[in-house]
């Protein structure tokens, strides 16, 4: 495994932190600011795109930043599985800007400035975090992500906006600093370091069992913006941002950040021989699996549109974290490439909803009956995103969610596989009514016979990602190549 | 000339206090203008001590050339060189501001309020430079009379909190002269390093020495506001004028933790003051009790700088505890959390002075959309709010890091629990103020500008650029961790 040092990592989580100022400074002047966040958005995709060709080769990039604390450095370090976090959130960037542009507009929405410059560098916490080294460095990402999206929960400003915003700070904080930082700074002491390596750094440290389990539970929970049960809760209160942000935040960068924190824990600091070899994983993939079946039933019994895509987005998350929990060589990759796979489809519907919330002003399920007539394309598109989301083809969920079947097979215990298909029956149940009732409910309804879209900059972002849910089950691109290369990597296969 | 630094640093403030105040009969502007070049050349000479001292090298001073024992002399190593750099850019920082308050709070009394600052940071670097035990001592005073008499300048309560802090502070400055007294009985000696060898290995068991030891801290906590002898604390500092609190606040009490360290390590020995004696094992869980009691008092004021003085008793108990945690990391915690601290409190100081006098009140209350209204003053009070939070990348992140891990090896898991609970309680008091600064208030739709008829506007240059630049400390220091502990904080302990 040879290394490159490259300033890349660093110029593609800086770029857009770099805009902030220029969007901020031409406030005055929406297009000219939209254009700051397209051209922060191009160069940062490019940047990270670049990176792609070395990392298939089989290299890794590292730039080290600082040595902040002695034999900590602030460091970033791109390997396979970090590349393709940050293909992910990077190109969605770019579409979430223009839908944003179509949404904000629309509902004329205030303090748009303070909106694009926060997501801007939520953005740059986003791709940090992909690109760390060690635990500390993703760590401090992973705060400064917490804070940068906080005001963009609280940007409706009124009360309810206000509970919410505390609550989602509340959780993200009491577990990053109660739970993380305790463990990071225990394993620290233990083991001098807390660089990702391939087998762990556990083994350097002298650990008992219990020490073991108990640390990764604090950091696979303290890590809470992956959604596990009990610490989920935040998530469904981030609704109340505007929609863009539950899109590309709450459905990909924030909560996957989360899941992302929790394969490198798993992966990259305890190792995957080693929670295996102490059957640690299991807890952990009976946690997500309780997790998973709960959100889900959860999600059945709820009204409001965008509470029910974030409950589904906790089980999906959790989905993720029992792909990797099974510590097998499917599972994980299952894992991974459900990031990818989740995030095309679930920003899917979240575009969806928020269109059906620009043109119609309805955020209630019970209210939509009928309302495929008058919306086709979006309700296709939202289709489509539920199909990608259950795992059904055509659509690329099909292929991470067969991965994660195969992992749980793998595994020996088959109590899995029955998780993940009776989860994939209630996944159908709360979507599937949802499209029924858009496009044949008979009655009369509020909505017009003709059809009446959101504006184009909403409708052709939902087109376009729908459209690579689709492509990605028959193409799936370096996603499949990436996931592969991390599983090999591990298993040195 | 640099080997006169140690002298001339003490010196040139002290004549140019005398020359400040007098030159206030010709002209008005004179006290500043002597001001600023004195703290100028002081803060100089204390970056030129700083890079004299990285790594470990000392400079020796004999006032008057008399030779210890029988002279005082000036012993600036590595501790000192960092907390005279502390102290002398904390007061030329807060020049411009103090500059910006002097017209409106006392016109005509500029002369005496230079004066006093300026003797007011003679006798805290002299404090910081002398290695005379009794010399300690009168220094001590001159900074604590100076301190009650700006903060008696204050608002109409001042001159009463003022008389209250002299009664205490006198009471703890005897504690400390009566343990000196014990000290020069046994040893007959003041001089700090000649005290040390006179008491190992001959009087370390000796029941006077500890005897001696338990009064020094006793006096110096008080004044240092330790609970439970912080009660003169918030009431001095919430009435003192926004002229002085940039410097009285940041620096005394910091100062005095110096003491405790240089009391602990030059004078009587870590092995007496952290390791062989119970009394650490008492101050540690005694500070772990004063941080949740502090915390939980700054909660409950609504007076914006009640709320920080609460929070400077709150971060003497961090450094308080970290010392006598006795391990290395924790020492270096409490030590490097003495700069830290003096960067944060001079930033929202600063931040809280210019909100306070825009708005002519203090309660916290009736600050809707302050934030919105002053810019920059809100950037630099989310700063310092996220140091003191201790969120990465500020300085407080790091001090806190080194704390924690100190407490994990000493096994004093109260204080480390303390640590993270105060972290969590000060990220409501903060987030609960940013909620009103920022998201209450008028709701308009799409900035469009000026207009409400807001008188609030943006505090003057004067405070904005001192307050950025105290809040580019915060960032710089958190990056220069490593480097500081290397240089200058790992070679002490």
């Amino acid at each position: 495994m040879s290394l490159i040092l490259s300033i890349k990592p660093l110029a593609a989580v800086l770029v857009s932190a770099f805009t902030v100022p220029a969007i901020i400074s031409s406030g005055r002047n929406p297009n000219a600011r939209e254009s700051w966040t397209f051209a922060a958005a191009a160069v940062k995709f490019l940047l990270i795109a670049s990176m792609v060709p070395v990392i298939l080769s089989g290299k890794e990039i590292y730039f080290t930043i600082a040595e902040i604390l002695p034999g900590i450095p602030f460091a970033f370090k791109i390997d396979s599985v970090g590349i393709f976090f940050a293909v992910v959130a990077g190109f969605l960037w770019i579409i979430t800007s223009a839908y944003s542009i179509g949404y904000m507009r629309t509902l004329k929405e205030h303090s748009q400035t303070r909106y694009f410059a926060f997501f801007a560098l939520s953005l740059s916490a986003t791709i940090g975090a992909a690109f760390s080294a060690n635990l500390f460095t993703l760590y401090i990402f992973y705060e400064i992500l917490s804070l940068s999206t906080y005001p963009l929960v609280a940007h409706h400003q009124d009360e309810k906006s206000k509970v919410s915003s505390r609550k989602y700070l509340g959780f993200l904080l009491f577990g990053s600093i109660g739970l993380v930082l305790p463990a990071m700074i225990w394993i620290q002491m233990k083991t001098g370091t807390l660089d990702f390596t391939v087998q762990g750094i556990m083994t350097s440290g002298d650990f008992s069992k219990t020490e073991i389990v108990v640390l990764l539970l604090m950091l696979v929970f303290g890590f809470a913006k992956a959604g596990i049960m009990p610490l989920h809760s935040w998530l469904p209160a981030a609704m109340v941002a505007p929609t863009p942000v539950s899109a590309l935040l709450h459905a990909v960068a924030v909560v996957k950040v989360g899941v992302f924190c929790v394969v490198r824990v798993v992966t990259g600091v305890f190792g995957v021989k080693l929670l295996a070899h102490l059957d640690a994983g299991v807890i952990l993939a009976w946690i997500a699996s309780f997790t998973i079946i709960v959100s889900s039933l959860i999600a059945l019994s709820q009204d409001e549109l965008k509470r029910r895509l974030a409950f589904s987005t906790i089980g999906q998350l959790s989905y993720i974290v029992l792909g990797i929990a099974l510590l097998t060589p499917a599972g994980i990759k299952g894992g991974v490439l459900h990031i990818a796979m989740h995030a095309f489809g679930k920003i899917t519907l979240f575009f969806c909803a928020g269109a059906i919330f620009v043109k119609t002003g309805k955020k209630y399920i019970s209210q939509m009956k009928g309302i495929g007539r008058q919306m086709p394309v979006t309700l296709g598109a939202f289709f489509i995103g539920a199909l990608s989301v259950i795992g059904l083809p055509p659509c690329g969920g099909f292929l991470s969610k067969w991965s994660l079947l195969e992992g749980t097979i793998q595994s020996g215990n088959t109590a899995f596989l029955v998780v993940l298909l009776v989860s994939s029956v209630l996944n159908a149940a709360y979507f599937f009514p949802i499209v029924y009732n858009a496009f044949f409910f008979s009655d009369k309804s509020d909505f017009k016979e003709s059809i009446d879209e959101a504006p184009m900059f909403c409708v052709v972002p939902l087109v376009l990602t729908a459209a690579i849910s689709v492509l990605l089950f028959f193409y799936p691109f370096i996603f499949n190549t990436l996931a592969d290369m991390f599983v090999n990597s591990i298993y040195g296969g | 000339m640099t080997e006169q630094l140690p002298g001339l640093i003490v010196i040139i403030p002290l004549f140019a206090a005398i020359f400040a105040s007098a030159s206030g009969w010709l002209n008005r502007n004179y006290p500043y203008i002597i001001s600023v070049l004195a703290l100028t050349f002081t803060t100089y000479a204390s970056v030129v001590m700083l890079i004299q001292t990285a790594g470990g090298g000392t400079l020796n001073y004999y006032m008057a050339g008399w030779l210890p024992p029988v002279g005082i002399s000036y012993r600036i190593d590595a501790l000192s060189a960092l907390v005279i750099a502390a102290i002398q850019i904390t007061a030329l920082l807060n020049l411009p501001v103090s500059r910006a308050y002097t017209e409106q709070s006392f016109s005509k009394k500029e002369a005496p309020f230079y004066g006093l600052y300026l003797l007011f940071i003679t006798g805290l670097t002299g404090i910081t430079a002398t290695e005379d035990a009794f010399n300690l001592y009168v220094l001590l005073e001159v900074s604590s009379l100076t301190g009650y008499a700006l903060i008696g300048m204050g608002t109409n309560r001042s001159p009463l909190a003022a008389l209250n802090y002299l009664i205490i502070g006198s009471v703890g400055a005897s504690f400390y002269l009566l343990g000196i007294g014990y000290i020069y009985i046994k040893t007959g000696t003041l001089n700090m390093t000649e005290i040390h060898t006179m008491i190992y290995p001959l009087l370390s068991e000796s029941p006077t020495i500890i005897m001696a030891f338990a009064l020094c801290v006793a006096g110096i906590l008080t004044k240092a506001a330790f609970l439970p002898m912080h009660g003169w604390l918030p009431s001095a500092y919430a009435n003192a004028p926004n002229a002085s609190t940039g410097i009285i606040a940041p620096l005394t009490t910091k100062v005095m933790i110096y003491v405790i360290v240089r009391l602990g390590i030059s004078i009587f020995g870590t092995e007496l003051a952290v390791e062989s004696f119970n009394m650490s094992w008492f101050l540690v869980n005694f500070a772990a009790v004063s941080i949740i009691a502090a915390a939980f008092k700054a909660l409950y004021h609504t007076k914006l700088k009640k709320i920080l003085s609460y929070i400077i008793i709150m971060e003497v108990g961090y450094m308080v505890g970290g010392f006598f945690a006795g391990t290395p990391d924790a020492m270096t915690g409490a030590i490097i959390h003495i700069i830290n601290d003096a960067a944060m409190t001079l930033c929202l100081f600063i931040a809280a002075g210019a909100i306070t006098t825009k708005l002519y009140e203090d309660d916290i209350r009736n600050m809707n959309g302050i934030f919105t209204k002053m810019p920059f003053t809100a950037i630099g009070f989310v700063g310092g709010a996220l140091a003191v939070i201790g969120i990465p990348p500020t300085c407080g992140f790091f001090s806190k890091w080194y704390l924690l891990k100190g407490a994990f090896a000493a096994d004093q898991y109260l204080f480390a629990g303390a640590l993270i609970f105060s972290s969590f309680i000060n990220a409501v008091i903060f987030f609960r103020i940013f909620e009103k600064g920022f998201f209450t208030g008028e709701h308009h739709h799409e900035e469009n500008g000026s207009g409400h008829g807001s008188v609030i506007t943006e505090a003057s240059l004067n405070v904005v650029i001192p307050l950025m630049a105290s809040l580019g400390f915060i960032i710089a220091l958190g990056f220069m961790t490593g480097k500081i502990v290397e240089n200058y904080i790992s070679i002490i302990i």
